[in-house]
Order: structure tokens, then C-alpha cells, then sequence
């Protein structure tokens, strides 16, 4: 007679070596001696860093003082009354205190715009980027510059800090679009004198450095220019970053350009299209779509290369950070590392966040090719 | 059902308007472009010699021979402020040179270390190199520059205080001051022999790897090379009675004197373009060792080679033809972003550039020695890169 188990034997848990915290320590962290030991140095490195950033940043920092005295103390850690105290500077510059109003509604003007613009599921993109790229410059310039509806006139002189960054970085990427379309459409016609000219540029000033671009702009522009005409500082590094972010947008679109499988345009040209009808309905909106991270990621680096700008003497985030460390009343031997640390800081939050959003409008794009 | 009858239009053909004639229409844009183009630069042209004359200046490179009248921090061609303005750009060229190459050497390094630690099957130590590049790329290279810059080195102690090794070595806020060579007469045969090493150990390698296909049979190529190349050069300076001599560097006031000095400007500049180049370099790697077919892996731990030999003799080899492409353009933007040496004042070529710029107004020579030089290094390296990519690319049948 033999036995029939009538009933399921009690379930065993997994051996304890295999799940959990210390099988995914052992396999994670201590697989071999070497692997362990690596952990350990790593580990160790970043414990004494950050204890000792704790320590400067926090314990021994100072955290409220009128101005210098307390800063100045020796053995004392970060300076922070310098970053508050400058923090209003670092984001409008020299823009006159009572006409910051003007500043803030441009800023909640274009995160309005951009939100409705970046967030995928928002509707109206086409209007939202009609606005973004041709009406709200131009909204922006009038409350910025001032001059009409009785809005007191502000020299470019007095824009600075955080809003001039976004300034030249912004109107480089606006202007940069349009223009590198251009330019990768001029790369890839058949008619040689345009494709010759626009290979020239793009290749020219992507082989030279930003810092040449910039200097050809501030010192070779007025001597082009008819005489007696001097162009503005700022608007000469506009030109500069613009002609710059143009090279490099150029080679995003065109990768965008090749992404699109030869019988797109073919089947548009056997549709009777003409050149500009095939480009606007059919090839840029599934090319432009692709470049959007390569968009994304271009102004990430115009945003950083901005910081160039303080070389030819305008006061940019950076710019204006380091004016500060001039000021007497809060020149202390820690006044330079804060300054530099928040600034590393406001820049990080800038950066990281918008490669993260480029990443993840790429995997969005890649989802229906992954399957 | 009728057939519709289809009236073939051709390009050329002299029916149809004008208007739509595709190579009419390519002729007239071109001609616009053409013309545009040629009135602007004509506007530019003469423009530019109003104000020229209006300022006093007159275009051309004679400005070269002028005394420059300026010091230069470091320099590795003799130069002093004596010195034409056409010596002073040379310096500035081989200092650009230098910052590049060794920031080169440097951001590979960090790169291929950071590009297997990303892949590692430890998470600390992937962690911490995902945790680099997210954090250095995201903080400009400039304030990156003078962060190396005031936090780094400013706090390094005075030259009376300064880190000490064995006498030799001094590390101090003045930079890294170390023994220089001197070579007397003779030391040209120890150069002669060293050129002699390179080029037998080159013969060596092919002779090892052939034999090895053949008879399986391995020799220590690389040992024995290293052992000719420090050797030859050594009996060389030996036979010649040592002609080699040591400059130490000592301290004399306030400052030392003697040696070779490796400047805080210089080595801010150089940490900073390899830190944040070895970001770039890392995803480099990381990309290229992941196109690898894990299958190859595996068969090489089949073949029973350890993961250290699998990533160097099988993985790595075939990770370099996606590797090379990107990495030689993250040389040129490290060539290309070491002009930011104008920030803290180390004298490259647009850092002495600029400095002539200001004291002789010639703005247009000026940009237009940088631009043909930065220039020649891109075009240079992308037309290498191209014959390379030709040569590497997979032979398929």
C-alpha cells in the first residue's frame, strides 16, 4: 500500500544566504576579497569626504552675521550670511531693486510656457511653441529693456547674474533652432554653393574653440560693422553664443534628418510634395521629435559654456559670484569656497535635472522601437 | 474605366512654366546665395578698413616682430620679455600643446577607470562612478577650473612650509617643484640607444606574436622590452662617461630656485580638463564595452582566461573600433576647452594671444592665428580619424 500525501508539505523559505539585504550585500558588495576590499576604500573615501564637508558645511560654518567679522574668525567653516546676503544679486544682477517685477513675471512667463511645452501630456504644443520661440522673446526683451508703455528704460548694463546666464542660453537655443534646421537642410542639398557654405560654417566654428567665437564677436564685430555703430556687449555675446549653439544644433538636427528611413521622402516626393511641403509635413516633425533630448542637451551646454561670458567681462551667474567676493564688507578666506560651492550647487540642480529629462524623453521616443 | 493619361514632367523639359523648373530654380537660390554673400563679405571688407584707418592700424602680421614687452609664468622654449611678440605666441602654442597632451594621458586614464569601474558588479564601486560623472558633468568646466583653483591648491602650504620628499620633491602653493634633468655632451648616444630599444621591442612584438600562432609558444615581450628601453639608454649614458646631472631645486628666500615648477595654474587647468573630460571618456567606455556580445564573454571564460584577461585581450580590442570614434573628439573638445587657461592666467596660446591683443589692437590677426591653428588641430584629427575608421572598420564578406 502505498502512501498518497493528501495535503502540501509547509512551504520552506529561501536559504537566508540567497534573499534579502545579505545576499544582495554579498553579492553586491563582497563578492571576492578584492571586490570587498574596493568596497571598503570606496566607502571609506566617500565617509571622510562627506564628514568632512559635513563638518565644514555645517558644524563649523556660520550660518547669520551682518558681514564679515564672524566669517573671518580663523578655524571657522562655510560662510553662508555671504550667499544669503548676495543670493537677490546672484539671480538679478544689478537690475534696479523696484523694477524686479519685471524680471519675475518674464520667469513665470517662460516656466509657464516651458511646462506647457516640455510636459508631454499638454496639449497645444504648436501654439505653445509659436509662443516660446517667437512671441515671448520678444515680450521678454520689452520687459527687460523697458522703454515703452511707460516702463522706465534699463541699460543692458544692469542685467546680470542668473537671468543674463538664462538670457544669453536662451535666446543661443531659440535662435539656434531655426538656424541649425537651416543649416542641416543646407548640408544636405544637392546644390553645391549652398551645401560648400554651410559645411564651412559648421565645421569652422565647431573646430574652433567657444572662447575664439566669443572674442571674435566682442572685438572683430565692431571693426565689421559700419563705423560709428558699436554694438551692445551683451548683444555681441548673443551673436557669439547663437552663432555657436547654430554649428552644433545643425549636427543634432541632421542626425535627426538621417534617423528618417529613405522612403519617407520618397514616398512624400511620389506624393507630389515640393521640397519645403515634404520638409514641414513630413520629415521635421518625425525628425525634430527624434532631436528633442539632442535639443535638450545642447542647452545644457550652452547653459555651462554661458559661464564663458564673465571672460569678456559681463557679469553672468558666475560673473557676479565672483564680483562678490570682492566686496569688502564680506571678503573673508571662506567667502570664495561657499560662493563657489552654492554656485556649484544652483548650477548641479540646473543640470542634472534637465539630463534627466532629456533621459527621459529618450527612453519615451525609444519605447515603441525597444519591442 | 477610362485611363486617365498620365503627361510625364521632366525637369529639364521645356514644358511648363519657368517657374517650376527644378534647375532653374537651383541656379537662380545659388546665384542669391552667391550674391548675398559676396555683398556682405564686400560691406565687411571695407567696413572694416574705414575703421581701420580710423583707429590708425593697418592689417597685417609685421606686429610679429615687435618687442613684447610682457613676462610669461612658464614657458618651454626660452623666452623673455625681450622677445618678439611672434615668440611669445610660439610659447603660448607649445604650453597649449602641453596642458593638452598631458590633460590627454590624464582623462584617458581616469576614463578607461571609470568607464570598467561603471560596469562593475559591485554596487559601491559602479555607484561611485555613476556618482562622478552625474556630478561633474553637471557643474561648468570653468567654475570647475577655479573651484581646482581656490579650494585645492590656493590652501597648499607657502614654500617654506611646503610637502617635503626626500628633498626632491616639493609640493607647495608656488606648484609641484621637482629635479630637472641636464643633459652634457654625449647624452645623444643615450638617445640613439633609446630610439634603438623602441624600434627593436617594436620587432620583438611581431616576432612574439608570430611565434606564438605558430608554435603556441609565448615569450615575455613586454618584460623584456621594458627591461631594453630602461637598460639601453642607461649602458649608453654609462659608455659616454654620464653626462647626465641633476638641477635640485632648493629654497632660497621666499621662493626656491633650481628645479623644474610645474605651476598652480597649470595643474588647476590640467585636473580640471582631465576630471571633467574623463567624465565623457567614462560613458565612452562604458558604451563600448556594453556593445561588446556578451557571448564573447562567456567564451572567453570558457577558454578559462580570467575577467581581467577577458576585458584586455578580448573585450577591449573589439570595444575600441566603437570606442576610438567618440574619444578622439573628446580630445579635441579637452584641446579645444584648454583656451579657459586665460581664466586663472596659464599663458596658452589664446592667453598670450590675448594679452598681445590689448597691448597691439590687432584684433583680426589675433582671431585669425587662433582660429587657423584651433582649426588645423580639428581637421587635422578628424581627416586621422577618418583613415583610421577606414582601416579599423569590420571587413565583412
Amino acid at each position: 500500500m502505498a502512501y498518497v500525501r493528501d495535503s502540501e508539505a509547509p512551504r520552506l523559505s529561501a536559504p537566508i544566504g540567497s534573499i534579502g539585504a545579505y545576499a544582495w550585500a554579498k553579492d553586491k558588495l563582497f563578492p571576492t576579497p578584492l571586490s570587498a576590499l574596493g568596497t571598503l576604500a570606496i566607502a571609506g573615501l566617500f565617509l571622510i569626504i562627506g564628514w568632512n564637508l559635513l563638518d565644514w558645511a555645517g558644524i563649523r560654518a556660520v550660518w547669520s552675521a551682518p558681514d564679515r567679522e564672524l566669517c573671518a574668525v580663523d578655524g571657522t567653516g562655510a560662510c553662508w550670511p555671504f550667499v544669503f546676503a548676495k543670493f537677490h544679486q546672484w539671480i538679478y544682477g544689478l537690475y534696479p531693486f523696484e523694477q524686479r517685477w519685471r524680471v519675475n513675471i518674464v520667469y513665470v512667463l517662460g516656466i509657464i510656457s516651458l511646462a506647457g511645452l516640455l510636459i508631454p501630456s499638454q496639449p497645444a504644443k504648436n501654439w505653445n511653441a509659436l509662443f516660446f520661440f517667437v512671441i515671448y522673446p520678444i515680450i521678454a526683451f520689452f520687459l527687460f529693456y523697458g522703454g515703452i508703455f511707460g516702463l522706465p528704460v534699463v541699460e543692458t548694463d544692469y542685467w546680470g547674474g542668473l537671468t543674463l546666464t538664462l538670457i544669453i542660453a536662451v535666446t543661443g537655443i531659440v535662435t539656434s533652432v531655426p538656424l541649425g534646421i537651416l543649416l542641416a537642410l543646407g548640408r544636405q542639398s544637392t546644390m553645391p554653393v549652398v551645401k560648400t557654405l554651410s559645411v564651412v560654417f559648421i565645421e569652422g566654428v565647431r573646430g574652433v574653440p567657444f572662447i575664439t567665437v566669443l572674442f571674435m564677436a566682442s572685438v572683430m564685430f565692431p571693426l565689421f560693422m559700419p563705423p560709428g555703430v558699436n554694438p551692445d556687449k551683451l548683444l555681441k555675446a548673443i551673436i557669439g553664443g547663437s552663432m555657436f549653439a547654430s554649428a552644433y544644433m545643425a549636427e543634432v538636427v541632421r542626425g535627426g534628418l538621417q534617423a528618417i528611413p529613405k522612403g519617407q521622402y520618397e514616398a512624400a516626393q511620389a506624393l507630389g510634395l515640393s521640397y519645403w511641403k515634404m520638409m514641414r509635413l513630413i520629415v521635421m516633425p518625425q525628425a525634430l521629435k527624434i532631436v528633442i533630448p539632442g535639443i535638450v542637451n545642447s542647452f545644457i551646454s550652452l547653459f555651462q559654456d554661458t559661464s564663458l561670458v564673465t571672460i569678456i567681462g559681463l557679469y553672468d551667474l558666475l560673473g557676479i559670484v565672483q564680483a562678490g567676493f570682492n566686496d569688502a564688507k564680506w571678503k573673508s578666506p571662506q567667502t570664495g569656497n561657499t560662493g563657489y560651492l552654492a554656485l556649484a550647487v544652483i548650477y548641479f540642480i540646473f543640470c542634472f535635472s534637465m539630463s534627466r529629462y532629456s533621459q527621459y524623453i529618450e527612453s519615451r521616443t525609444n519605447r515603441g522601437l525597444k519591442r | 474605366m477610362s485611363e486617365t493619361p498620365i503627361t510625364p514632367t521632366s525637369n529639364t523639359a521645356s514644358g511648363g512654366s519657368w517657374f517650376y523648373n527644378a534647375r532653374l530654380r537651383g541656379f537662380v537660390s545659388q546665384a542669391v546665395v552667391l550674391g548675398l554673400l559676396a555683398w556682405s563679405l564686400y560691406a565687411i571688407v571695407s567696413n572694416t578698413q574705414i575703421n581701420l584707418q580710423r583707429l590708425n592700424q593697418n592689417f597685417g602680421f609685421d606686429f610679429l616682430n615687435k618687442a613684447a614687452n610682457f613676462d610669461i609664468l612658464s614657458s618651454l622654449i626660452s623666452y623673455s620679455s625681450s622677445s618678439n611678440y611672434g615668440r611669445a605666441l610660439l610659447v603660448g602654442f607649445w604650453n597649449t600643446l602641453l596642458v593638452s597632451a598631458s590633460g590627454i594621458l590624464l582623462a584617458t586614464l581616469i576614463g578607461f577607470v571609470g568607464g570598467v569601474m561603471r560596469l562593475s558588479k559591485n554596487a559601491v564601486v559602479s555607484g561611485a562612478a555613476a556618482i562622478y560623472v552625474d556630478f561633474v558633468r553637471s557643474v561648468p568646466l570653468l567654475l570647475q577650473i577655479f573651484m581646482w583653483y581656490a579650494l585645492v591648491l590656493k590652501p597648499l602650504p607657502g614654500p617654506r612650509q611646503a610637502f617635503n620628499f626626500f628633498n626632491c620633491i616639493f609640493i607647495s602653493n608656488r606648484g609641484i617643484i621637482a629635479p630637472r634633468p641636464e643633459f652634457g655632451e654625449g647624452a645623444i648616444w643615450a638617445l640613439a640607444l633609446l630610439i634603438v630599444a623602441l624600434i627593436a621591442s617594436y620587432f620583438l612584438h611581431n616576432y612574439a606574436k608570430q611565434k606564438q600562432a605558430l608554435t603556441g609558444e609565448r615569450i615575455p615581450a613586454g618584460w623584456l622590452s621594458l627591461a631594453m628601453i630602461v637598460a639601453l639608454p642607461a649602458v649608453g649614458l654609462f659608455l659616454a662617461g654620464w653626462p647626465l646631472s641633476w638641477d635640485f631645486p632648493s629654497l632660497t628666500g621666499f621662493n626656491f630656485s633650481g628645479g623644474m615648477t610645474l605651476i598652480p595654474e597649470f595643474l588647476a587647468l590640467l585636473l580640471a580638463l582631465s576630471v571633467y573630460t574623463g567624465t565623457f571618456i567614462t560613458e565612452i567606455v562604458r558604451a563600448g564595452i556594453q556593445s561588446v556580445n556578451k557571448g564573447q564573454t562567456e567564451a572567453s571564460q570558457a577558454l578559462g582566461l580570467e575577467s581581467g584577461q577577458a576585458l584586455r585581450l578580448v573585450v577591449i580590442p573589439q570595444a575600441l573600433r566603437v570606442i576610438i570614434p567618440p574619444l578622439a573628439n573628446q580630445y579635441l573638445n579637452l584641446t579645444k576647452n584648454s583656451t579657459l587657461a586665460i581664466a586663472i592666467g596659464f599663458p596658452d596660446l589664446v592667453a598670450t594671444g590675448g594679452t598681445i591683443l590689448n597691448q597691439s589692437g590687432k584684433a583680426i590677426e589675433i582671431v585669425m592665428i587662433w582660429m587657423v591653428v584651433y582649426l588645423s588641430l580639428s581637421l587635422g584629427t578628424s581627416a586621422f580619424m577618418n583613415w583610421y575608421n577606414s582601416r579599423m572598420k569590420l571587413v565583412t564578406r
